[in-house]
């Protein structure tokens, strides 16, 4: 408990760090976004008129430690800013309409990802030089190293054009409204196959290499030689004593992933016309729109932050030794 | 050494006669890029019921080799390329997987070297200990637990200990958790191989009066690996020193502390000090013991030994007879012939 408490201090200690960081690194660069945005119109502009946007956007003239402490009120209460790009919107609820099919397409794709990478690569250590082992590193390597985007249009057009088995492009059916129904949720389920299929083809290989490295330096352990002087069955050596040891890498990795998944897939979402953070974000650092590139920068903050105190937290469950130190 | 077990039912016949373990002419051989090396060349040896035999000889000798080959857990490169071990006149080498899964730890268990490295870090004692309850006997999970704390209770731990984790011990307790895991289905042979190098003399003292007592209780039969041939001649009945993959000398305990036969026997009871007695100055041997260069021709201790003649280079000594429940392997050592009115009997 003690462990997990002075983590969560040094979390809350980062996140300060990053809203900081956030704060001064915009206002660190020269002009301000009214000027840019008006720089070819300024000269037919009035300067009050200049000023009243300005006042619309929140640019004040008030002292530095004043606008950094009305920022972090702003950031507790959930006021992230008005998006200059899609004025008037609030940042909060451009991030919040798109934040949901990240998390949909990004966290199904990541745990398949993970629990079968993992899967393969403990079988695979397991029966070292057997077919799986032989056949499936080099296989998912090869596909792995595939440019992502050629191996996404490439599917895209086999199983989009050609064979016609998913839809093209979005997250659910145009004019299809919303709704806790089967047919939507299969509409959704239909058009997520293909972006998640092409993720998880990419990152498989990895997660599987990860694994089975491991597990094979785990395997000439002495522990897993007493286990089987035991005469314990197979699959309990192997799971109960093996794998769960050499898992523990991979429980981090996937943590660092999961706090990742919040920024969006960004090739994936333009390949797929898919909705996501990715695409805002590109979208914003493109048209200059200062507040939503942080509202963004400061999720996606915070989600890693967040995902890797979740991992110490599973990491205490499975792994005894933390405990103590 | 006073300790020593005096005589008793084993001290005495070279090879009892319904034996718990027989090792036969066992070859086992290594395969590297390098060449192929006979770790073990030739082994015969028996182990009575309820007898502790010690096994000693320097690191690479093969010890650890034997007592792996009887587990049947040598891995590639490591091979059997010949012999035969039967344990309670069944044949471990020709066990299929599962036939050889039940015979572990009910037929015979083996205490590991490191006890930090041989206990699963991310899971209880407890655990460690029901899994053998739970897999060899289909026991429930309470009953397993009681066995489970009984067994700690077996080697003075207390049973509030089941639930702790390998590191939350200290060495010496967690080597004796490993040694109750041992005895936990009750086997007829219990391998220990150097069960205690990585503890401290005070406590491997207090974990062999242990092992001795519960060997006494409950009548398992102990092939004991060591290179302390003193730890080994106060806990033994009956040993053997090895060299280079092969046995050079057996005795009672007591006979081979009082009267070594082999050089090397005596070599290496020169390289340990006695706990008491007069400061002596400790003997080296010089040298290292053959490796996968080849052994040497003839003896193939001769290139150390001080006593080495012209003889020892082209002759391969046998192990023979050499005094009655004395066998040793040295040309110099005349081969004992049994007086012919014994034979008549």
């Amino acid at each position: 408990m003690r462990f997990l408490l002075r983590r969560l201090g040094f979390y809350l200690i980062a996140f300060w760090a990053c809203i900081t960081l956030n704060f001064f690194l915009p206002r660190l660069m020269p002009g301000d976004p009214v000027s840019r945005m008006f720089a070819q119109v300024q000269t037919q502009m009035r300067p009050d008129q200049i000023a009243a946007l300005r006042q619309l956007f929140g640019l004040t003239n008030k002292p530095l430690w004043q606008q950094y402490l009305d920022y972090i009120g702003n950031i507790f209460r959930g006021n992230m800013g008005i998006s200059l790009s899609r004025f008037p919107t609030p940042v909060s609820s451009v991030i919040s309409s798109e934040i949901g099919w990240t998390l949909l397409l990004g966290a199904t794709s990541l745990i398949i990802a993970v629990v079968l990478g993992n899967l393969l690569g403990i079988i695979a250590a397991w029966r070292r030089g057997k077919f799986l082992d032989s056949v499936f590193p080099p296989l998912l390597v090869f596909v792995g190293s595939f440019p992502y985007f050629w191996l996404a249009m490439a599917a895209l057009y086999l199983f989009g054009i050609v064979l016609g088995w998913f839809p093209l492009n979005h997250a659910f059916t145009d004019g299809v409204e919303p709704s806790f129904s089967f047919s939507y949720v299969a509409d959704v389920a239909n058009h997520l196959v293909l972006p998640a299929l092409t993720i998880v083809l990419v990152s498989i290989g990895g997660w599987m290499l990860g694994m089975r490295n491991t597990m094979i330096a785990t395997t000439a352990e002495d522990y897993i030689t007493m286990a089987r002087a035991k005469g314990l069955r197979s699959g309990r050596i192997m799971f109960h004593y093996a794998a769960r040891n050499a898992m523990l890498p991979s429980i981090t990795a996937f943590g660092m992933s999961l706090g990742f998944v919040v920024g969006g897939a960004l090739l994936t979402e333009t390949v797929f016309a898919y909705p996501g953070i990715g695409y805002q974000l590109l979208n914003s650092v493109q048209a200059l729109d200062y507040p939503l590139t942080q509202g963004i920068f400061l999720t996606i903050t915070t989600a890693v932050l967040a995902a890797n105190f979740l991992v110490d937290i599973i990491y205490v469950r499975l792994d005894p030794r933390v405990r103590v130190s | 050494m006073s300790t020593i077990l005096q005589g008793g039912p084993h001290a005495g016949p070279r090879a009892a006669s319904n034996p718990v373990l027989s090792i036969k002419d066992l070859r086992v051989s290594y395969t590297t890029g390098l060449g192929t090396v006979n770790a073990v060349d030739g082994v015969s040896l028996d182990i009575g019921a309820g007898e502790i035999f010690g096994l000693a000889g320097e690191s690479g000798c093969g010890k650890s080799t034997i007592a792996n080959a009887v587990m049947r857990l040598l891995q590639a490169p490591a091979k059997i390329t010949a012999g035969s071990i039967d344990l309670n006149q069944c044949n471990v080498l020709t066990l299929s997987d599962e036939e050889l899964r039940r015979t572990r730890w009910r037929d015979m268990s083996m205490v590991f070297q490191s006890a930090m490295n041989a206990m699963n870090p991310v899971m209880t004692i407890g655990e460690q200990i029901m899994d053998v309850f739970t897999t060899h006997e289909k026991m429930p999970k309470k009953e397993a637990r009681e066995r489970a704390a009984h067994l700690l209770s077996l080697v003075d731990i207390k049973a509030d200990r089941l639930k702790s984790y390998p590191h939350q011990l200290s060495g010496g307790m967690r080597q004796r958790v490993v040694i109750a895991i041992a005895l936990a289905l009750n086997p007829s042979l219990l391998i220990m191989d150097e069960p205690t190098t990585a503890l401290d003399v005070v406590v491997q003292r207090d974990i062999m009066a242990q092992i001795k007592e519960l060997q006494q209780s409950l009548g398992f039969s102990v092939l004991f690996i060591t290179h302390d041939i003193s730890l080994m001649v106060e806990l033994s009945h009956r040993m053997a020193v090895m060299y280079a993959g092969r046995l050079v000398e057996v005795a009672p305990s007591n006979v081979l502390l009082d009267d070594p036969l082999h050089p090397y026997t005596t070599a290496l009871m020169n390289a340990f000090p006695p706990l008491s007695g007069p400061r002596t100055e400790l003997l080296g041997l010089p040298d290292a013991p053959p490796t996968s260069a080849g052994r040497p021709s003839g003896c193939s201790f001769h290139p150390r030994c001080p006593l080495a003649m012209d003889a020892c280079r082209i002759q391969d000594p046998v192990l023979r007879p050499a005094a009655e429940n004395h066998d040793a392997a040295c040309l110099l050592v005349p081969e004992f012939v049994v007086p012919p009115e014994r034979l008549a009997q």
